[in-house]
Order: C-alpha cells, then structure tokens, then sequence
C-alpha cells in the first residue's frame, strides 16, 4: 500500500492521550441525559403550554369573580354552581349528544370508504389516503363557513331547491339548529375518523380472511366474524378522535348552531368574553375535561369487556 | 504477531437495567491479531464489540486500547473502526464517498483523497466503482465497501460485527478466506464477532468463547477443540462425548481415571491434579473413537453394541452403546477408504472401541 | 358480482356499490368545500342559486384593503416561525424519542400528542389564563406560542416515522469514522429524513395559517387572516369579499398539504 499518510495535526492527536471535559464525559456515559437534553426545548415549551397553563386554570377554577379582579379565596362555589344550576348540566348534555350523534354519524359513513380503500384499491392507495385527508389540514373555520353557506336561509339548498321549484319557501330548520351542528361536524371530522379505521383495516392479514373462506364463510359472515372485530381498535381510535375534540368545539355551534345548537365551547368563551366571570371559565372547562375523561374511560372499558367476550 | 496486550479488557461489568449482559470479563487482545468473539445470541458479544468501538459504556472496569483508557473516549476520537451488521452504508452518497467519509477531518487535497480511495477499491477488488450509487450495490459488494471505509483511515482495530452473517453460503466462505488474507496483508488487530464457531475457526488466531455474558474460555482454534476447559466450551464448538469418572492415584507417580463406560484410564499428571477419589469428567471427540470387529489386542478398547448409524457422504456418525453408560457414545469415522459395496456396521451388532489416552480431556464434574 | 377463479386473494373481485359509494363520498367531502370559490366568482353580494355571472371584483377588493394585507403578512410572519421552530423540534424530539432510552418517555410523547384529541378551546383558554396572569398583553407572540403548541404534534408525528425507518447504525457509522455529533447530524441524519422536514415545515405552515381558535384567544391588536375573516363575518354584505379570500387560502392550503403529504410519504413504505 501506497504511504499515505494522515495529516500531521492527526497523527500528533492519536498519540497524545485525548482528554474530555467532564461535561462531555458525563453526557456520554449517560443515554438518558443525553435524551433529556435533546429533548429540553419541547419540554420547555409544553411546560410553558400546557403544564403550567393547566395549573393555572385549575387554580383559577377555585376562585371567584371580584368586579374586575379575582378574589383569591379558595372556593368550590363554581363547582357548585355548575352542578345545581341546572343550564350547565343541560348544556354538557347537549353538548356530549351533539358531539356522540356526530361521530357515531362519522363512522358510519366512513368506515365503508376506509373499507374500500384498505381492500378494494390495489393502485394508487397513497393517492387516495391523501385525498381522503387533504380537507382535515386545511382551515377549519372556512370548512364550517362553507357549511353555513350551503344550510343558510338564502343558502346553497334553499336557493338551489327554490330555484329548481322542490320548495316554495326555504327550510327553516337547516340552519342555527343542532341539525345543522351534527351535519358539519360530522363533515368536517370525516377524514380524522377514516385514517384510523384505515390503518386498523389495512393492518388485517388477509390470509385470516382466505382461512375463514375455506372453512366456510361467505362475505357477510367474514365480515362480521372477522373483520370487523379486528378493526375495533381502529373504529374506538376514530371515535375518540372525534368524540373529545368535538365536545368542545366552538366555532361551529358559533356558526351555525344559534340558540338551539349552543355548546359547551360556547358558553366557556362567553366567561372569557362579555360575561368577563373567568374563573367561571376555567371551572367549566375543567369539569368538561372531567366529563370528557369520565366518558372515555366508560367507553373503554365496555369496549374492553365486549372484546373479552368475543375473543 | 506480537502478543503485548494491545487492548486490555479488565474486570468489565455492564449492566442495562438490572440485566447483566457482560458479566466481570478480562481479555487480552494482541496487535496483528485476528481475535473472534464467539457465542450464541444474547451471549454479550455484541455488547464487547460495542464497548470497544465507544457505543456502550462500561459500568465497571476499564478498557484499554493501546494504552490508553477509553472510559471518556468517544467514539468518533477512537483509533477503532467498526464494520455493522448491517453494514450502514450510507445511501446518498455515491461509493467513492462513502468510503472517502471520514477523511474529511484529516484535511487532504482532493487529489490525495482520490488516491486513497482508488487504491482502496482495488484492495477489496472493486476497481473502478467510484461513482456508482451505494443503494444499487450487493451485499457483498457492500459489505466491502463498509471494510474499505474502515480501513482507508487505518485503524489501529478494526471490529467486526457478524459481517458475513446475511450472505450465502458459497459467498460467505470466499468472503472469509478473502477477509482472512485483507487482514495478514493490512497487519491490523481483527476484533470478529460471530456465532458460527466454524467460522471463528477458520479466521482466527485466537477465539473467546462467551456464554450469559461470561468469558468461558480464550484459547487458539486447536486449544479450544483439543483442550477445552470446561464442559460448555466443550459442547459448544463440535460434538463431545462426557464420561464421569473418579480420579485414582498411586502415590504421586501415576494416575487415572475410574470412569463410568470406558474403565480405567492411565492419565498424565500434568492433564489432572486433583486428589485420590475427587469426582471429575473426562471427555472424548466422536472423531478419537476407533471402531473394530473384532477384540484388539493392545490398547485401550471396551466391547459396545452398535445402536444406531447415519451416512453423511463424507462420513459417517455412529452411536454406541456401553455398559455403565446411560447414554450412547458417538463416534465419527470417514468414509474416506470405504468403497459403496462394502460391508457397513449393522445396527445390533457387536462392536470394538477403541481410543488413545492421550487424546482423553479431563474436566471438573458437573 | 360474479366469483371468479382463484386468481390471488378473493378480494380481487369489484364490488359495486362500494365502488359508487367511493366516489360518492368523495364528492360530498369535497363539494361543500367547492361551493366557496364558486361564489366567490358570482357576480352578485347575495350567496344563493341562481348564479348571476361571473365576476373578478370580489377579489379585485381584495388587493386594495390594507386590512387583509396586513393580516396576511400577520398570518405569514407567525406561520413562518411556527414552522420554522415546531419542525427543528419536531427533528430534536423525533430524534430522542427513536434514539434514546429516557425514562418517562411515553409520558411525554402523550402530552406532546395531546392538542390533537384536547379540545382546543381548553389549551386557548389555559394559556389566556397564563399569560394574563403573569402579565404578557396579547399580541402575535402570544398567537405563535399558541400555534407552537398545537402544531408540535404534527411535526413530530410526520417526523417520527422517518427517524424509525432509518438504521441507527448509520449514525453509529459516521461517528466511527470520525464525526462528532454535529457533523453526523449534517452528514447523515439531515439528508436522511429531510423529505420529513420539507413536509413537515409545509405542513406545520398550513395548520398555523389556518389556524382559528388559539388566535381567537390570545391575538391581540394584530389579527391573523382567520381573525380578519371571523371579523368580517358579521357584516353580511362582505360575504362574498370573505368567500373570495376564503377561496384564496383554500387554494394554498390545499396545495401547500398536498405537497407535504407527497413529499412526507417519499421513500417510506406505505405510510
């Protein structure tokens, strides 16, 4: 072999002995300082986001409204008068119906689309997963303005009908109604619900499906005894992911809703708006994240149960 | 080949949680040596290999590699190249640059770096490959490229990490004998990793053998077959056959074994010191077993019952049974003088054994 | 629906009405949508059948109202550092979460991940509530710490896969070789998962641009486009002023995910 050597600067560095400052002899011996430094920035950034903004919110639960200012005393009034005024609880109702009709509504509009695609489309599946979830980034103020354009007094299907001779006067009840909730929720939610259930439904060995079809199945049963058990994970997925967000939407009851489709989300930015009552606020948005976590827990567990049963 | 201790391994522990992976381990690795870690997977080979290249820390002991403690020594400041398993061969970059990559902290012109590659390329004979794109490479043509890249900054040790491991067989035996010669003509300490102990045996001057994170044994290919030192080295590299027996001395000038299946047998005072009536083992390969028609009439044999042959083409294994043994013996003769037509062993049939003493490895009772 | 031979699995054969049902679906997701820029072109301020010509003067307004210029360079500056900082950590985080055995880790991916199933009113609220409290005043800063928050998730999750399908000994490799851990994340990580950067960065842009709720309750004198538009909202007769724009950032939000998605899923198995 040729001698070509290694810059003089290198060889005179191997043969001295290489020293470390102890900070980099420390990061190196450890994996998980070396993780935890990595990872500083976005902790520093969720706790300024989120974990101290929650303590926060909590705290200010506990207080009540003073004219302008707060008045600091710890107190559980706000809870209280969320359980015995009887519109709060009225309100959170509304608001968990709208949001569970909505996506019960979701998924079963989607599940056979994310069924299509996970089974029925051979080329292109990138194309159309992309395709199925292109509106979910986009703005979802201008997706349920576009809603409140179609259901509108003078809106899409009444001026639409009307013109076409279908109606004499427009329909009334398509807009500020909890119809009119439902439907845009339920639209505007389509492509956070069909990717779970479209991972879930992909993930299936088809040789499960081929086995049962040899031992005697036809389409209707394998369905039934095999697929859609085996998609649960990915339909409870999509529920959730519609279900929580959806609770607290406030844009489109805002929008859409009038008095009759007024949320929770709705009543929580009147505390932090003309009412001015925040601490009230916060105490309305604590208790629906108690609610949300209440729900979701029942839900898994019965779902849990249910699959015990079946497997 | 000079045996200075070139990279001194001492009482090194390592823990992952409370999993002990390398278990108070000391070895001594020489310059120019080709040194195989051998053992099962999960034995702590890889782990070794790691914590000589700088990705894994020792939680007590100390290694030193050519003098020098590595305990703070990062990877990238070690005189130590690796080759992965996988062979980590960077996809977007061409060959010349992958090979070329860690040339860039030595500051050389453009034209020296060239110079190295090439010649590189034609050390793992893949001359002219420059500008090809690495992703549309072979394994093996990959795999030397990943040697190429490590040599080409000349490091004091090279490591190996189970390199032949995803090629074929034809191609991993050339590729060993191709490995084998690279490392006589670079003059460089191997460090190899494997779990094939017939590779470990062909490549290496000296092998380690490893089990549960313990160092079993460090010896030559020969003094690990003819010699091992406990019964897992023994049944880990080839077959062995295990006899208990009794040690039985005379005074302090001869000794033997009583053993259960094959007698008594007279053994050398270096090969045992224990005292009159220690229990002991001692083990035979099927390949130092003799079998014979009829009752020889010097030597050490015992009659034995045919119970069992398989043809192999090249040989032939047979399994016999003795009185005062449970289990059969296997014996192994070739085939090598033995034409198609004649007369092969019958199962049931009576047969000779014979064996020499001196081919007798004694080892500690179970 | 015939059955034919045994030709690969059974799910060869086409089945209708799903099909139709396919197609259908797609067309009810992106009609209403569609109804927008329709409008948008109709030449009259009512937004209603039947259509009375085409016009371009809604957005013609458009380019003279010093309003929707600033608030479109507002929507810009904070969508640009949103992404700008969400994907360099979004890189950082992915990179610890594949890499490193750090105690606690699913800890603290869940509260990264939790904007995208938290109703967002509740973090708007939380950080109104903070930011109060310690004295901040409402401004753009506070909307861009907003939108840092909601659109981490999304970067580390476009993020996350391409770290995982990417051999680690790569890394291992050039640090063999020489290079120290700057220099490997340049040499290596970088050019490995920079497609997952590129959609990343688009993709956190898109989400902050469009992004209503936070800005609702921490902008303060400077208003993003959404807040322009929400603003507009109660004065019926800008309604085809606000569908032309609402047209326009349709239209670059459509393409600016479109190009996140193709170029996020480049080179990964089907993801």
């Amino acid at each position: 072999m040729a001698d070509t050597s290694l810059s003089p600067a290198e060889a005179r560095q191997s043969a001295e002995r290489i020293k470390t400052s102890w900070f980099s002899a420390l990061l190196y011996r450890s994996e998980a300082l070396r993780g935890y430094l990595l990872m500083s920035p976005t902790i520093l950034i969720l706790t300024i986001g989120i974990i101290i903004p929650f303590f926060i919110l909590v705290a200010m639960s506990l207080w009540t409204r003073d004219g302008f200012g707060f008045d600091t005393t710890l107190t559980m009034a706000n809870y209280a008068r969320t359980w015995e005024e009887p519109i709060f609880g009225a309100l959170l109702q509304r608001s968990f119906w709208i949001s569970g009709v909505a996506t019960v509504a979701t998924i079963l509009v989607c599940y056979p689309m994310a069924y299509y695609v996970a089974f029925h489309v051979h080329k292109n599946k990138m194309m159309w997963i992309i395709l199925m979830t292109l509106p979910f980034w986009t703005s979802y103020l201008l997706r349920v303005f576009a809603w409140k354009v179609i259901l509108g007094y003078e809106g899409v299907i009444n001026s639409g009908f009307m013109s076409l001779g279908l109606i004499e006067a427009p329909l009334e009840f398509l807009l500020y109604s909890q119809t009119a909730v439902i439907i845009t929720l339920a639209h505007a939610w389509a492509a956070s619900a069909i990717l779970p259930m479209y991972v879930s439904l992909e993930k299936i060995d088809k040789s499960l499906l081929e086995a049962a079809t040899d031992l005697g199945d036809g389409p209707v049963a394998r369905f039934l005894r095999i697929t859609l058990p085996l998609s649960m994970p990915g339909i409870i997925a999509a529920s959730f992911l519609i279900f929580i967000p959806t609770t607290g939407d406030y844009i489109t009851p805002a929008l859409l809703g009038g008095p009759d489709g007024a949320m929770i989300g709705n009543f929580i930015q009147l505390q932090f708006g003309p009412v001015n009552n925040w601490p009230m606020g916060a105490t309305l948005s604590i208790v629906l994240m108690l609610w949300i976590s209440a729900i979701a827990l029942v839900f898994l567990f019965v779902t849990k149960k249910a699959q015990d049963k079946i497997a | 080949m000079k045996n200075d201790a070139f990279i001194s391994i001492r009482n090194v522990n390592k823990y992952f949680g409370s999993f002990q992976a390398i278990d108070n381990v000391n070895m001594d690795i020489g310059e120019g040596e080709f040194f195989s870690l051998l053992g099962a997977s999960g034995c702590g080979k890889t782990t070794l290999l790691r914590m000589l290249a700088g990705f894994e820390s020792t939680s007590d002991g100390e290694i030193l590699i050519d003098g020098q403690p590595s305990a703070d020594v990062p990877p990238h400041h070690r005189p130590v190249n690796m080759v992965f398993q996988s062979y980590a061969i960077f996809p977007h970059l061409n060959v010349a640059d992958n090979i070329a990559y860690g040339l860039r902290k030595h500051k050389l012109s453009k034209a020296q770096k060239q110079e190295m590659v090439d010649e590189m390329l034609e050390l793992i004979k893949l001359p002219g490959y420059g500008k090809r794109k690495a992703n549309e490479l072979s394994g093996g043509q990959r795999q030397r490229i990943a040697l190429a890249r490590a040599l080409i900054l000349k490091p004091k040790v090279l490591l190996l990490d189970e390199p032949l491991g995803a090629l074929d067989k034809q191609l991993r035996e050339q590729m060993q004998l191709e490995l084998r010669a690279l490392q006589r003509q670079v003059g460089i300490t191997f460090v190899f990793v494997t779990h094939d102990q017939e590779e470990a045996l062909t490549l290496s001057d000296r092998i380690a053998v490893m089990s549960g994170g313990k160092v079993l044994q460090v010896d030559t290919p020969e003094g690990l077959y003819e010699a091992p030192k406990t019964r897992e080295v023994a049944s880990f590299i080839g077959n062995m056959n295990f006899f208990q027996g009794t040690v039985r001395r005379n005074g302090s000038s001869e000794a033997a074994i009583e053993t259960q299946g094959l007698g008594s047998i007279p053994i050398s005072l270096e090969k045992v010191t224990k005292p009159d009536g220690a229990p002991v083992q001692v083990a035979l390969r099927p390949e130092k077993f003799e079998l014979l028609e009829e009752e020889p009439t010097g030597g050490h044999f015992v009659s034995a019952k045919m119970d069992k042959t398989a043809y192999l083409g090249e040989r032939s294994h047979y399994y016999v049974t003795l009185d005062g043994k449970s289990e059969p013996v296997a014996v192994s003769s070739t085939n090598q003088f033995v034409a198609r037509d004649d007369a092969r062993w019958k199962e049931g049939e009576p047969v000779w054994l014979s064996w020499s003493p001196e081919a007798v490895v004694v080892l500690d009772a179970d | 629906m015939s059955a034919r031979g045994d030709t690969g699995t059974y799910i060869k054969r086409p089945n209708r009405p799903l099909q139709i049902y396919a197609v259908i679906f797609l067309i009810v997701l992106y009609v209403p949508v569609l109804f927008i820029p329709m409008f948008s072109f109709n030449d009259s301020i009512y937004v209603r059948f039947p259509l009375q010509g085409f016009t371009l003067q809604w957005y013609a307004e458009l380019w003279s109202r010093d309003a929707v210029w600033a608030a479109l360079f507002n929507s810009v500056k904070v969508g640009a550092v949103v992404a700008a900082i969400s994907t360099i950590l979004g890189v950082v985080a992915a990179r610890a979460i594949t890499r490193y055995r750090i105690p606690g880790k699913s800890a603290l991916v869940t509260f990264i991940m939790m904007p995208l199933v938290i109703p967002g009113i509740i973090f708007g609220v939380a950080l109104l509530v903070l930011l109060s409290r310690m004295g901040v005043p409402l401004s753009l800063y506070t909307v861009t710490l907003g939108h840092l928050i909601v659109c981490l998730p999304f970067a580390v999750a476009t993020l996350l896969p391409r770290f995982e399908g990417f051999d680690p000994s790569m890394e291992e490799a050039s640090a063999d070789l020489g290079e120290n851990g700057w220099w490997t994340f340049w040499r290596v990580t970088f050019p490995m998962v920079f497609p997952g950067v590129v959609a990343s960065l688009l993709l956190t842009f898109t989400i902050s641009f469009d992004e209503f709720i936070m800005a609702f309750f921490l902008t303060g004198t400077d208003a993003t486009l959404p807040m322009y538009i929400w603003g507009q909202l109660r004065f019926p007769q800008e309604f085809p002023s606000v569908l032309a724009l609402s047209s326009l950032i349709l239209f670059i939000s459509f393409i600016l995910v479109f190009i996140a998605q193709r170029v996020g899923r480049m080179g990964l198995e089907d993801a």
